[in-house]
């Protein structure tokens, strides 16, 4: 009775060998799924790796589709979004995908950072897992400003046109930067044209690789937990971290159930807030871009007005520029600057738990800072919110050396 | 204390004011665009006191005979203009020299009520007067289109009011409008039919509005019993692990 089954699985395993013989497929499977061991403590914040990669593939894939009906071209580039919305079958479902998807990658983006900003993830043996995060998210920016300029609205225009010409504080290459950028002497066709092919091919390619990169040095040094503490320190005879379990299937079929709110909360902004009282899409965007009207304030979207809070709190531009610049680049620096004998949170002291509060606060008080039209009391709130972001980092290399901290425990706790 | 530290990082930040501006003080459009006799109603004034002007250039007049469950001869024979198909995208009768005429080009009115918002575009259709330089309003200053709807809302005309700033210097400022010439409809059923026509834009603004929220019912409801499904399967799979 059981012949014809098992000669079809020894068949099967007869194809798996030919395979594995010429292509590491189960080895591979193994190294990083199914015998990657990871902590068993990984809580909330640890969804956010594996939801960051979900979103960047339905970005790619609904983008994919977009393009497939949208006109990179100054004349029909807004028209064509229309006729996604309106005449293509689903447009506006795929549209309204990407266009949330796009600050839902922030938010998730946003929270993973913060998660190893508070359990030491970016520490020895991990700094070069978070040095490439960094290019990750600087790329992921460079990405979201590019596909904000396709739309072609007002928003679209202008805020291309005030980010492109801040190249323009250099001295000395500025002006020659900026018209080399735009690809003519003020934003145009030739700039939405460019700006369409890399949305598309160019950094998308370049994330994919630093998303790889980004894994294959997390794998090489395993995973950080809640305790900070290096699971790999303590195996059974078998050689298996004992505070660690198979990647597969205990933290896949987890990773699924977040998928499964992720993918809630997602559907519940596409299908009833779309716009996100114009977070998301911003009101001014559904006018045309025109280059001869000016709107009235040009606000960049919500995941850039940190750092829009920070270039607009300096009176020079060229020192805004600098500084903006600097608050991105000293997030590279974060493993060098924390000098703490321990990794989490949980077991610094005091100091550093007051630090990365006011930071979390200062973080979300500049974005909202940023959203504002810039009034002169504005403008005073952000250089004091400014001057908090930078004390964050000038003051951890003295506060987490010099402060106490709780022993570690040797294994994970609940 | 992470938790703690978080959600006291998270309310303070949210406690704080939010610093955008303020929008003008506008009227509540109260108009609903699943209101399907009300947006028909709409169409039908947008077509008779809109679109010889101003054009919905990205929509078809196809799209929306179906949208609105119109035969397509109800809307050839009454909706739309002169020679026009009924897969042409709905541009206006007016001429393109019309520039001339009001010192600006009458705007596409497709996107307004996703630009401007529905509470504008009510708020700015009942706020014309007439003064004796002519059609003014309160929402959009010396706009240049005249109140195309006076008929209906009849006229109306500023009551001023004067008022002293701190610095006890005198200002005059419109105080409220009154009706002069009473219209065609009454002031409740010019705001019904108002409420019409923004329900009428919020659809022409995006159609696929009466499409998304009622299929997001369905989509939601898939995604939370997936989720509660994911949710055991998970609990199953960790008990050996949570003892």
């Amino acid at each position: 009775m059981a012949k014809p089954a098992s000669n079809v699985s020894r068949q099967l395993s007869n194809f798996g060998a030919w395979i594995d013989e010429r292509i590491p497929v189960s080895s591979f499977w193994k190294a990083h799924i199914s015998e990657y061991y990871a902590p068993k403590n990984f809580n909330f914040f640890y969804f956010f790796g594996s939801l960051a990669m979900l979103v960047l593939v339905l970005q790619i894939l609904t983008g994919i589709f977009l393009t497939m009906h949208y006109k990179p071209s100054a004349a029909e580039a807004f028209a064509s979004v229309e006729y996604i919305m309106r005449d293509v079958e689903w447009g506006w479902l795929i549209r309204y995908m990407h266009s949330t998807g796009a600050s839902f990658f922030f938010i998730v983006v946003y929270l993973h950072m913060f998660r190893g900003l508070m359990y030491g993830s970016y520490k020895s043996p991990r700094e070069l897992v978070w040095v490439l995060g960094v290019f990750i998210y600087l790329v992921l920016m460079a990405e979201a400003f590019m596909g904000y300029v396709l739309p072609w609205g007002q928003m679209s225009y202008w805020g291309a046109q005030v980010i492109i010409s801040l190249f323009g504080a250099i001295p000395v290459v500025g002006d020659t930067l900026v018209e080399w950028i735009r690809g003519d002497f003020f934003v145009s066709d030739a700039t939405l044209n460019r700006f369409f092919a890399l949305h598309v091919i160019a950094v998308p390619l370049a994330l994919l690789l630093l998303v790889v990169l980004h894994l294959a040095a997390l794998h090489e040094v395993g995973s950080n937990n809640p305790d900070g503490i290096e699971v790999k320190k303590k195996k059974d005879e078998k050689g298996r971290p004992l505070d660690g379990i198979p990647f597969h299937p205990y933290y896949t079929i987890k990773d699924i159930f977040g998928v499964g709110v992720f993918l809630t909360l997602f559907a519940f902004v596409i299908f009833y807030a779309p716009e996100f009282g114009g977070l998301f899409l911003e009101p001014d965007n559904f006018n045309p871009a025109d280059p001869l009207v000016t709107p009235e304030h040009i606000v960049p979207v919500w995941y850039f007005t940190p750092y829009y809070a920070i270039l607009r709190a300096v009176p020079d531009k060229l020192a805004g520029v600098i500084l903006m610049g600097l608050a991105i680049v000293v997030l590279f620096l974060l493993p060098w600057l924390d000098r703490s004998k321990v990794k989490s949170i949980r077991y610094k002291g005091l100091g550093s738990k007051i630090l990365l509060a006011v930071f979390a606060i200062t973080f979300i008080r500049l974005g909202m800072l940023g959203m504002g039209e810039g009034t002169h009391a504005q403008t005073i709130e952000s250089r004091i919110w400014t001057f908090a972001y930078f004390a964050f980092f000038i003051l951890m290399p003295f506060v987490t050396k010099y402060e106490k901290t709780r022993p570690e425990p040797e294994r994970v706790t609940k | 204390m992470i938790r703690i530290a978080f959600s006291i990082a998270f309310l303070a930040a949210s406690s704080l004011a939010w610093p955008a501006g303020g929008g003008e003080d506008l009227e509540q459009a109260g108009s609903n665009v699943h209101n399907l006799a009300s947006v028909q109603r709409g169409a039908a004034m947008f077509m008779n006191y809109c679109h010889s002007c101003h054009s919905a250039q990205y929509m078809r007049y196809q799209r929306l005979a179906r949208d609105l469950e119109l035969t397509d001869e109800q809307v050839s024979e009454n909706l739309v203009f002169g020679n026009r198909e009924m897969t042409d995208y709905m541009l206006a009768a007016m001429p393109d020299d019309s520039e001339r005429w009001f010192g600006k080009k009458p705007p596409d009115l497709t996107l307004t009520s996703r630009s401007r918002g529905e509470d504008w575009i009510y708020s700015f259709l009942k706020g014309f007067y007439l003064t004796e330089e002519g059609w003014n309003n309160t929402v959009l200053a010396n706009a240049s289109m005249p109140n195309v709807l006076w008929e209906l809302q009849g006229i109306q005309r500023p009551v001023m009011e004067t008022w002293t700033d701190e610095s006890g210097e005198e200002h005059t400022r419109i105080a409220e409008l009154e009706i002069d010439q009473p219209g065609l409809l009454t002031p409740a059923e010019y705001d019904q039919s108002l409420r019409d026509l923004v329900a009428f834009m919020t659809y022409l603004g995006e159609p696929a509005v009466l499409k998304r929220e009622s299929m997001g019912v369905w989509v939601l409801l898939f995604l939370v019993v997936f989720t509660f499904l994911a949710w055991l399967l998970y609990k199953e799979y960790w008990r050996d692990i949570k003892k």
